[in-house]
């Protein structure tokens, strides 16, 4: 594989995402192992001064486009930008994160390059000095190992399932300025709505307490929203909940939700239906809370505690709550 | 719109390892392309209109077809096609090929299928065309030639304004879908469907093997009611090391 590997280096405001040091990571792997050189793309507004931190990730070079109308994702904007660069310095790999942004954007880009995207992968490999993409199909129900055809080959990657790691040294990357020319555009990006103090999504929280059909109402989840809080985590639902009306749709786990990779998943009243279980199966470590000892759920929880939610789990946030307060 | 193995299902792999078996699987409309489809509908309950889906797909997407037809939409097109390459590139292509011919103010797609999951055909063909394309949308108005769209995105939304014609992807919370009556199941067969045969294009994307995820390590239930408790804090502390 010739030419360096480009990496979208994803910010949310002034800040790097933590999956644009996944990306930047796998981008250092990959570099070395086809003795290349790793290009990230930072973009947005107020990010000039954090670009030389990815040198810890083993960046060689950050380009910035720093612009106040780059403050939020705008798909004809970034596109551009990312263009004129691949176009510029011909990478042999464009790597984006797996984020609302990272999979409106590549699929842009690999038109353009003639290309296509592995979306939402979970392993790359080199193989023959050809890439090979493992990602999940049908909801993870089976995994794929793909190759691509054209060049460049562009992959998102699945957040929280790429682990960022620091080298040592750190490289001191070269740090270039794009200018940016607002390209003819017939759309405007109005403003960003937040969900409200929920700071993580689903997708990039290390802690997830999901709740399911069991909660019986809306009202119950305080139960959950207390665990979660306790252990710096957020709160998601099944997809029954969702569609009873008791939690937004942004908060659904499963086929046609999110998929999440948290270290720690609590199921408390789930059953663990297929779709459910496609979309939380990654988790590192599955705990499983409900009154029926025959659930699914039990099947593939590495950890289960038959009882009743409203027993167990404040309980559990009152154990948790002694625990953190000690360690 | 495209022809999906319903959620519930199984997913077999083929004796070859590079492919799934769908012989008995139940098909039906993706669910983000149902979403799209009612948001259609509703566009044209509005402001009045036409509605035309648009299928890639085998003979037997007919059913699909007819289905959609009976959710409200006026008339179809169907690029008939046994084996076309599991690509989005190259499905975007004919795709953005064939609306070149038509005349639309909204194209709505769904934001992913949930058969392979790509994502991908919603921008590449707006980019193709030139077109606006806002992705994962939650909700939609149309007024003045302008749309004014949310787009679901971490930790929130983000509205985003776009000038007709222009294309969107949508997320599950778009529109709750109807269901057809045995009436409009019944019209929908007098209804048009153009069948045409789409361009055959390689496929950039290939599958080298289909596995199946490595099955998790069975767990084991640590007790009942809030006795467990202190025993599951522990061992996620001490066993699993999460905490």
């Amino acid at each position: 594989m010739q030419g360096p590997i480009l990496v979208f280096a994803e910010s949310s405001g002034r800040e790097f995402r933590k999956s644009a040091f996944e990306s930047v990571t796998e981008a250092r792997r990959l570099a070395e192992l086809s003795k290349t050189e790793v290009h990230a793309l930072s973009i947005g507004h107020g990010v000039k001064d954090q670009a030389s931190s990815l040198g810890k990730f083993g960046a060689d070079k950050v380009s910035v486009a720093d612009d106040e109308m780059l403050k939020l994702f705008q798909p004809d904007f970034y596109r551009q930008i990312a263009l004129d660069l691949a176009n510029k310095i011909n990478p042999s790999v464009i790597l984006l994160p797996a984020t609302s942004s990272g999979k409106d954007l590549a699929p842009r880009l690999a038109i353009h390059l003639n290309t296509v995207v592995a979306a939402d992968c979970t392993e790359l490999e080199i193989r023959n000095d050809e890439l090979i993409a493992t990602r999940p199909a049908y909801a993870g129900k089976v995994l794929l190992k793909v190759k691509m055809k054209g060049n460049p080959k562009v992959a998102t990657l699945r957040p929280n399932v790429f682990t960022a790691r620091e080298v040592t040294p750190p490289t001191s990357p070269r740090i270039e300025s794009l200018s940016f020319q607002k390209p003819v555009t017939r759309m405007t990006v109005k403003e960003f709505v937040t969900h409200g103090a929920k700071k993580l999504d689903l997708t990039e929280a290390g802690i997830i307490v999901s709740g399911g059909r069991g909660m019986g109402g809306p009202e119950n989840y305080k139960i959950l929203e207390d665990l979660a809080s306790v252990m710096g985590g957020v709160v998601g639902a099944s997809r029954a909940s969702v569609d009873a009306g008791w939690r937004p749709h942004s908060d659904q786990v499963g086929q046609t939700g999110r998929t999440v990779s948290p270290t720690l998943y609590i199921a408390c009243g789930i059953s663990g239906a297929i779709q459910h279980r496609v979309g939380m199966i990654n988790s590192k470590v599955i705990v499983a809370i409900n009154k029926d000892p025959e659930a699914p759920i039990f099947g593939f929880a590495d950890y289960g505690i038959v009882g009743d939610v409203f027993e167990v789990v404040p309980a559990l946030t009152q154990e948790m709550r002694k625990y953190y307060g000690k360690n | 719109m495209r022809r999906v193995p319903d959620t519930a299902t199984r997913i077999k792999i083929s004796p070859d390892g590079k492919s799934v078996v769908t012989s008995d699987t139940e098909f039906v409309i993706n669910p983000y392309e149902e979403y799209a489809l009612e948001q259609g509908v509703q566009l044209k309950e509005k402001h009045s209109g036409e509605v035309t889906v648009l299928t890639l797909g085998p003979e037997k997407s007919t059913s699909i077809i007819l289905k959609a037809l009976a959710l409200g939409a006026d008339k179809a097109i169907h690029l008939k096609s046994e084996n076309f390459p599991d690509d989005p590139s190259a499905v975007a292509r004919v795709i953005a090929a064939e609306l070149k011919t038509v005349e639309f103010d909204v194209l709505l797609f769904g934001k992913k299928g949930v058969d392979d999951d790509n994502q991908q055909i919603g921008p590449m063909v707006a980019e193709l065309l030139g077109i606006p394309c806002v992705t994962q949308i939650v909700k939609l108005d149309i007024s003045a030639g302008k749309a004014t769209a949310h787009r679901e995105v971490e930790g929130g939304s983000i509205v985003v304004e776009a000038i007709l014609p222009s294309a969107f992807t949508a997320e599950k919370d778009l529109t709750v879908p109807r269901y057809a009556s045995l009436r409009e199941l019944v019209a929908a067969r007098k209804k048009p469907i153009l069948v045409k045969e789409p361009q055959q294009l390689p496929g950039a994307l290939e599958i080298v093997s289909v596995q199946y995820p490595p099955p998790r390590p069975p767990g084991r239930v640590l007790g009942k009611g809030v006795e467990a408790v202190p025993i599951l804090v522990k061992v996620l502390h001490e066993e699993a090391k999460v905490i």
